[in-house]
């Protein structure tokens, strides 16, 4: 058939960087350019196909950190340098960047959240002047759990990021407590140019998202990404609809002003 | 054009048309319903007029036909991933008004929803002929006329069956052919069923608010509903399913890709890796499916889903009635709104 929408492309891994015990970061070769926060559809024939998001691109090369939590995943985190992953997409609406241009951008991610966003960190690393200032804040459940450990030291040398953690034995010397504890702490002088972006598990979003209008952030200057159940992440399976919306086609990228009329 | 044939020569039409088409009709599985010593009427070939069961509705839609309970979408061999094949003819379904219109609705979401088609959807609905069957009186549990899922003018033949003759409406002239010489013609206008014995009120779609999502009428579906989907089964406009992989047990090297009806009743329908689910409880499915049935498919594409079929009514184990629950929808919100006031 013709342009069928469910044929995957098979894509060389080029590299694999475990980040945690249970999380990698596969780089496969393709040509897919992808927008910010957009995701893919990765599998395995004869295990199956997840939707995964992407957390990094560049010429060639695109990368999707997957945590080993599922039938697929599972499979997923025995591959190799060398061995094949399957993918079709990109899909959905990723980060409106151009609106964070100029702006005070404040990124808050819980756990693996933070790789959606992780390109939108590295494009403005990359490109630091082009916003006015940028707080990260990035929340795991334990030391062992931070993703990105070598991103985020350097992330620091530009930005001010705050690294949290829920629980942690002795000898930890970092930020303790949920990231919601530690918004107050941001100093936003100007209300009307900033940029809140906030991923994570559907209980941190919302939480987070509250002590971001407790400071009088307004809702349009928020922005949040969904994760669902999906199979064909194209509109027609239906497992991500939420009301008249499908996370596949609108989202899985939202402003707050439609996020929370989103009732599942 | 109007024929008018006895059922020996419409069986002679069938048998000219079977070298182009596949016939679906209603038809009966003996033995095979939901209580002991009751049958079961599903869409299935046809060979010959007496097969087709226009006398009672059937249990299941025919979306079947276009969109099969599991479609292998690919064949694996190692690496490599070959496309599933369709027969190559034509397809000819005898339907009701109300499931011409949910077809309708199939079309939109897998032909129209987003930018991307369906293509295994596309490759049979594009074959597919309909001969409308007149429906004049309705059965138990259809409220088609509230729906405006009565009247169609989508078809390419219409037939009133009776004992022992049919009378057809020729629309569609590639079918001229067949009929030559076959019966007897004549005027023939299909009728409509006007006023249904069940009636709904849908509710206006700008009065309903986020607020109502979580309102206290769903709570009753919360132990009425036992989650088992056969109401997303029979619906005609119920267009969910998931993707899977299989290996094949004698060769766990080769296997495919399948896609297999899936409902919003059902367990693990929202399921993540990881352990995140949404509407565990039942009351939310129903809210789900009667939202997405009344509401939100018609915020989307301006016409409501529900085609009034009731299908849903007639299979439901619980005897939850659908007309009944968009009845208190349209109620609750009147009533809210006048206490409001």
């Amino acid at each position: 058939m013709h342009n069928n929408p469910y044929l995957p492309q098979k894509m060389r891994i080029l590299d694999v960087y475990p980040q945690t015990d249970i999380d990698i970061t596969y780089k496969v070769e393709c040509d897919i350019k992808p927008e910010n926060g957009q995701f893919v559809q990765v599998s395995l024939p004869r295990i199956g196909e997840v939707p995964i998001s992407v957390s990094d691109f560049g010429d060639g090369y695109m990368e999707m950190t997957i945590r080993k939590v599922g039938k697929v995943t599972n499979e997923i985190y025995n591959l190799q340098k060398g061995d094949n992953l399957f993918l079709r997409g990109p899909y959905g609406k990723g980060f409106p960047i151009e609106n964070y241009r100029g702006k005070h951008l404040i990124i808050a991610a819980g756990g693996t959240g933070l790789a959606p966003v992780k390109s939108v960190i590295n494009y403005f690393y990359r490109n630091a002047h082009e916003v006015k200032n940028f707080d990260i804040l990035a929340g795991f459940k334990t030391p062992q759990d931070i993703l990105f450990k070598d991103e985020i030291d350097l992330w620091r040398s530009k930005f001010n990021v705050l690294l949290t953690v829920d629980n942690a034995n002795e000898g930890w010397e970092g930020h303790l407590g949920l990231i919601t504890k530690y918004v107050p702490e941001i100093e936003i002088r100007d209300l009307e140019n900033v940029e809140v972006v906030i991923v994570g598990p559907p209980i941190m979003m919302k939480f987070t998202a509250q002590e971001f209008l407790k400071l009088g952030v307004p809702k349009h200057k928020i922005w949040v990404s969904f994760e669902r159940n999906m199979s064909c992440a194209i509109g027609k399976c239906g497992h991500c609809k939420i009301d008249e919306t499908y996370v596949c086609l609108e989202g899985p990228v939202f402003n707050y002003t439609k996020a929370e009329k989103l009732i599942d | 054009m109007g024929y008018r044939l006895s059922n020996e020569k419409f069986n002679k039409l069938l048998d000219g048309l079977k070298g182009e088409y596949k016939i679906y009709a209603p038809i009966r599985f003996p033995k095979r319903g939901r209580f002991s010593d009751t049958d079961l009427i599903r869409y299935g070939e046809i060979n010959k007029v007496e097969d087709v069961v226009w006398i009672e509705k059937s249990n299941y839609s025919p979306k079947e036909i276009v969109f099969p309970i599991t479609q292998t979408l690919f064949y694996f061999t190692e690496d490599e991933f070959k496309e599933s094949m369709v027969h190559n003819k034509k397809i000819l379904i005898f339907l009701r008004p109300c499931d011409i219109n949910g077809m309708r609705r199939l079309d939109t979401i897998f032909l129209n929803n987003g930018p991307i088609k369906d293509v295994y959807y596309e490759r049979l609905r594009e074959k597919v002929k309909f001969v409308m069957m007149e429906c004049k009186d309705g059965f138990e549990n259809c409220f088609c006329v509230s729906t405006n899922s009565n009247y169609t003018q989508d078809y390419s033949i219409a037939v009133r069956f009776t004992s022992n003759e049919v009378f057809c409406e020729l629309k569609d002239e590639s079918f001229q052919q067949f009929f030559s010489n076959l019966g007897t013609e004549m005027n023939f206008k299909p009728e409509y069923i006007e006023e249904n014995s069940v009636k709904v009120q849908l509710p206006e779609v700008d009065k309903i608010t986020t607020e109502f999502f979580n309102h206290d009428m769903w709570k009753e579906y919360s132990k009425r509903c036992i989650g088992c989907g056969r109401c997303n089964m029979a619906c005609i406009t119920c267009s969910c399913f998931t993707n899977s992989d299989i290996a094949y047990e004698e060769n766990p090297n080769a296997g495919e890709r399948r896609r297999v009806w899936a409902g919003c009743h059902i367990d693990k329908f929202t399921d993540m890796a990881g352990g995140h689910s949404f509407r565990q409880d039942y009351s939310s499915r129903m809210r789900f499916k009667t939202m997405h049935k009344i509401y939100d498919y018609k915020k989307r594409f301006g016409e409501h889903m529900c085609v009034g079929c009731g299908r849903c009514d007639d299979i439901c184990p619980e005897y939850i009635s659908f007309s009944n629950c968009i009845n208190k929808v349209s109620k609750t919100l009147k009533e809210d709104e006048s206490n409001a006031q």
